[in-house]
């Protein structure tokens, strides 16, 4: 493909490439933060001011780091545990990890319901009886978060383990390290990134997940009502100066994890091209 | 070759990587000297360097699996059976579910088909052309898959609902249905092509041209084919998430029963109505849908290893 | 004798990588194991190192039995075809893995880090990363790591086979001469019987999961046990039904006592040798190497008419295992 010869079917195709993201896409996302500060900046930090609304922040992130650290424990272990070992049904176990990315929220959040809930659940009644309450409770809503946004780690984690393949490992075993030894000083180092990429897409995913929190959460004000929720009980309300203004945040949330994995990704990607000779 | 800064990066259809773990490379042939052995030495179990504690590992995995996902969905067709055939059949073919059933999988449809042309098309500018600002869209193509569905909703409203600047009221119509399909849809066939287009050699469809082949013919004959299973990956994925998504039209489409309400929302009514069973029956048809696509990226993924 | 095999046999699936492997290392050489690929020279050096579990037959290793030890007891050095460094790790740090594992204090492992680091000339690159170095300087590293446990054997599997051969040449020199200076018993796995004839001490030909034949060098050139042997060591061409080697072929252009007579087919200049190519009345199609000198004083043609023999005293097969 010359760069020299720029036929007039590229730019045809770039002006509707961009033209259709610019119509989907981005005017959309435009007019929503201006639609958040039309009232001026002022009115829209003290909207974040309001306990409900911090409540729901507080909520979010709590429930999304707890995600996200509960996905990065299994989420590492599924990854070694698929590419490392053999067992057999390790290609149903593969591809059972990629449901939660095909699964509707909402199925995700009457599954949850109906193995957890204290009252008519599979399981609920007897964690009742034990103190813990799950549906319309914190815990819920974490698990609904950690369903979700499981595959995220796995699927950065995986391609990288294939990749490095075993011989490290089996260097470092012939050196004298124990499988614990190897997998610390080892293995998780040339993961480290791919786990970094997985955390923060967990995390932005976390954060902004809706439709199966609504089911599990039961939606009580300062106590089960996290930000997705409130954006849309706001509206609803007809307070869409505070709908808009949560919107804007997660927004902005979002688009700042895509940049940070963009560029951690382009600079990791400059060293490489550096290093090998 | 960059990578791509992509969120929605399908594993199955990237080109498979350099030797599995503990092959032997095929030697070079030795002057004068007979090959005995024609066959390589058979497949290697990968050396696990974690053998208490992968059993262990296993065993934990599986069973934190199983409590989060497995038999939650399980809970979810068992309750759908509970009645027996008749009762799930009568919970899925009422009136309003019916046409939630219908709608839904017309926009996904649509949206899907949509999604492999612009997808293809915009994979195809961000990985043979170049102009400034090309970096900003990389981003932009992300945004669907990063940002909450809820605001989604609120984003397309700003733009097609009653306040439209560009006199587009689609809000609380079909149409909304396919608009948000197609928002939250967008990066997925995009982000499974793109690995795949970046990494074809032009080699190839050099060669094709100095047979003669023009750039149509190229692209039909020699892209087309290699980035196909790509293409399926993402369709399979678009078509799962339009069927089930939610979030964004709880805002946008008005939930409007036999207009714009979609089989997700049915499940939400159902629930709210204390109807568990009648909310398990449409989410199991959900659930069947997301199981078949589950089933064509692995046929996919493992189509593509074998080829490569 | 530093590694006893016995009757190893390993199976992957329904292929059978070695069959009933019987082997004695001698201490302190430089043992090769050659064959052709596929054959289970690899299988084997991974199983002396413990990387893989045979299905039958007993490892002992300095007269230790170490059929049932784990790879981290055994105290090899193993050197993998691709490096197999540890990428986010220093040179310094590589070298130093196995002296860290066994927890020994700081400043022996520093000293002994510069000494092997001197030893294979990349002290200057203590502080880069692998991917830094070429790969040649990576297998030295590999090395060097490899060495810093004080390991009973050394074991390298094909570790020139992903240099270029410039590379390879310089580095096998270099793999001898270290071993005349550290002297540990030495097993390397090749598959080019240049290199083995070059650096070896004892050649170990391992073809379809069996040892062929075992002896120095010049023993498996001049005295091979079969055909196969035979074959792999060398330019061979078939006379008479037997295996000669192209340059203990005579032409004569008069008839001789029990040869055989052909035609020339063809003549190609190789350098300075001179390979002629002969139809026999038997249909065979012989291969006889000469020097240019040669050749032209006799004043071979194509079309010719010759007769061939076997040089007196020219090694053969011995009669028995067919190729």
């Amino acid at each position: 493909m010359g760069e020299s010869r720029r036929r007039p079917f590229t730019y045809v195709l770039r002006c509707a490439v961009v033209g259709y993201l610019l119509l989907l896409v981005v005017w959309p996302l435009v007019l929503v933060v201006t639609h958040a500060f039309e009232g001026g900046a002022g009115t829209v930090l003290g909207l974040f001011a309001e306990p409900g609304t911090l409540a729901a922040l507080r909520l979010t992130a709590l429930a999304a780091v707890l995600a996200t650290a509960i996905n990065l424990v299994f989420g590492v272990a599924i990854s070694l545990v698929l590419v490392r070992v053999q067992f057999p049904g390790k290609r149903i176990l593969s591809a059972l990890v990629d449901l939660p990315l095909a699964v509707s929220p909402v199925v995700v959040g009457l599954a949850l319901m109906l193995v957890y809930s204290g009252r008519t659940g599979w399981f609920g009644p007897t964690l009742e009886s034990w103190g813990l309450t799950v549906i319309f409770s914190t815990p819920g809503i974490v698990m609904a978060t950690a369903f979700v946004s499981l595959p995220l780690v796995v699927r950065e984690v995986v391609p990288v383990l294939h990749e490095i393949g075993t011989e490290q490992e089996q260097a470092a075993a012939s050196l004298g390290a124990s499988g614990t030894q190897t997998f610390w000083r080892i293995t998780l180092p040339s993961i480290k990134w791919a786990v970094v990429y997985g955390v923060v897409l967990t995390l932005a995913r976390s954060l902004g997940e809706f439709g199966a929190v609504k089911v599990v959460s039961g939606n009580v004000l300062g106590q089960t009502r996290t930000a997705t929720l409130a954006v849309e009980e706001m509206y609803l309300n007809f307070d869409q100066q505070g709908a808009y203004a949560i919107a804007f945040l997660l927004a902005s949330v979002s688009v700042l994890a895509i940049l940070i994995v963009s560029v951690l990704r382009s600079r990791a990607e400059r060293t490489e091209r550096k290093a090998t000779p | 070759m960059s990578r791509t800064t992509s969120l929605t990066t399908a594993r199955e259809t990237r080109a498979p990587s350099s030797a599995r773990p503990g092959s032997s490379e095929d030697g070079l042939s030795d002057d004068g000297a007979p090959r005995r052995t024609a066959h390589r030495a058979g497949p290697r179990r990968p050396v696990s360097t974690l053998t208490r504690t992968s059993g262990l590992g296993l065993g934990v995995t599986m069973l934190w699996f199983s409590l989060l996902v497995l038999v939650p969905l399980a809970a979810v067709v068992a309750t759908a059976a509970a009645g027996g055939p008749a009762e799930f059949w009568r919970a899925v073919t009422t009136e309003q579910t019916l046409h939630a059933i219908r709608l839904t999988v017309l926009a996904a449809t649509a949206v899907t088909c949509l999604n492999v042309v612009a997808g293809t098309a915009i994979a195809w500018v961000l990985v043979r052309d170049s102009f400034p600002g090309k970096r900003a869209l990389e981003v932009v193509i992300d945004v669907p898959f990063a940002l909450p569905t809820i605001v989604a909703g609120l984003v397309l409203l700003s733009l097609y609902g009653s306040s439209s600047p560009l006199g587009l009221h689609w809000a609380n119509t079909p149409w909304s249905v396919y608009l948000a399909f197609a928002f939250v849809t967008l990066p997925f066939v995009v982000r499974t092509v793109q690995p795949v287009l970046a990494e074809l050699d032009a080699d190839v469809e050099e060669a094709a041209a100095s047979l003669g082949a023009s750039r149509t013919t190229t692209f039909r004959r020699i892209v087309l084919p290699s980035i196909a299973p790509a293409i399926a990956a993402g369709a399979a994925l678009s078509f799962a998430r339009g069927m089930g998504e939610y979030g964004s039209l709880v805002l946008l489409s008005g939930n409007l029963p036999f207009t714009s309400e979609v089989a997700s929302v049915r499940i939400l009514s159902s629930i709210e109505n204390d109807n568990l069973a009648g909310a398990a029956a449409v989410a199991t048809v959900l659930l069947l849908v997301s199981l078949a696509v589950i089933g064509v990226l692995d046929v996919v993924q493992r189509r593509v290893a074998r080829r490569g | 004798m530093s590694i006893e095999i016995s009757a190893v046999t390993k199976y992957f699936g329904d292929f059978r990588a070695l069959d009933a492997v019987d082997l004695s290392i001698p201490t302190g050489k430089i043992t090769a194991l050659l064959g052709p690929s596929g054959g289970g020279k690899t299988t084997l050096l991974r199983i002396i190192a413990g990387l893989e579990r045979p299905d039958a037959g007993r490892v002992v290793i300095e007269g230790t039995d170490a059929t049932g030890l784990p790879v981290q007891q055994r105290n090899v050095g193993f050197v993998f075809q691709h490096y197999a460094a540890f990428k986010h790790l220093t040179v310094a740090k590589n070298v130093a893995f196995g002296l860290e594992i066994r927890k020994r204090p700081a400043d022996e492992v520093r000293r002994r880090v510069d000494e092997l680091l001197e030893l294979v000339h990349l002290g200057q690159f203590a502080h880069r990363l692998p991917s830094q170095l070429s790969g040649g300087q990576r297998q030295r590293m590999a090395l060097a790591r490899a060495l810093a446990i004080e390991p009973t054997v050394l074991l390298l599997d094909e570790p020139f086979g992903a240099l270029d051969a410039k590379v390879r040449k310089e580095l096998r020199d270099w793999l001898r001469r270290l071993h005349d200076e550290v002297h540990v018993t030495t097993v390397f796995v090749t598959h080019d019987q240049e290199e083995a004839l070059e650096v070896a001490d004892e050649i170990v030909v391992i073809s379809e999961g069996r040892v062929e034949q075992v002896g120095t060098p010049d023993e498996l050139y001049d005295a091979p046990a079969n055909d196969f042997v035979m074959s792999f060591l060398g330019p061979v061409t078939r006379l008479g039904g037997v295996l000669v080697r192209p340059h203990d072929v005579e032409i004569s252009l008069v008839p001789v006592l029990d040869g055989a007579e052909g035609t020339v087919a063809r003549v190609q200049r190789i350098g300075f040798a001179e390979r002629v190519t002969v139809l026999t009345d038997d249909g065979e199609d012989v291969v006889v190497e000469m020097t240019r000198t040669s050749a032209r004083t006799l004043g071979i043609g194509v079309g010719q008419t010759v007769w061939l023999s076997a040089a007196a005293g020219a090694p053969s097969a011995r009669a028995g295992v067919s190729a």
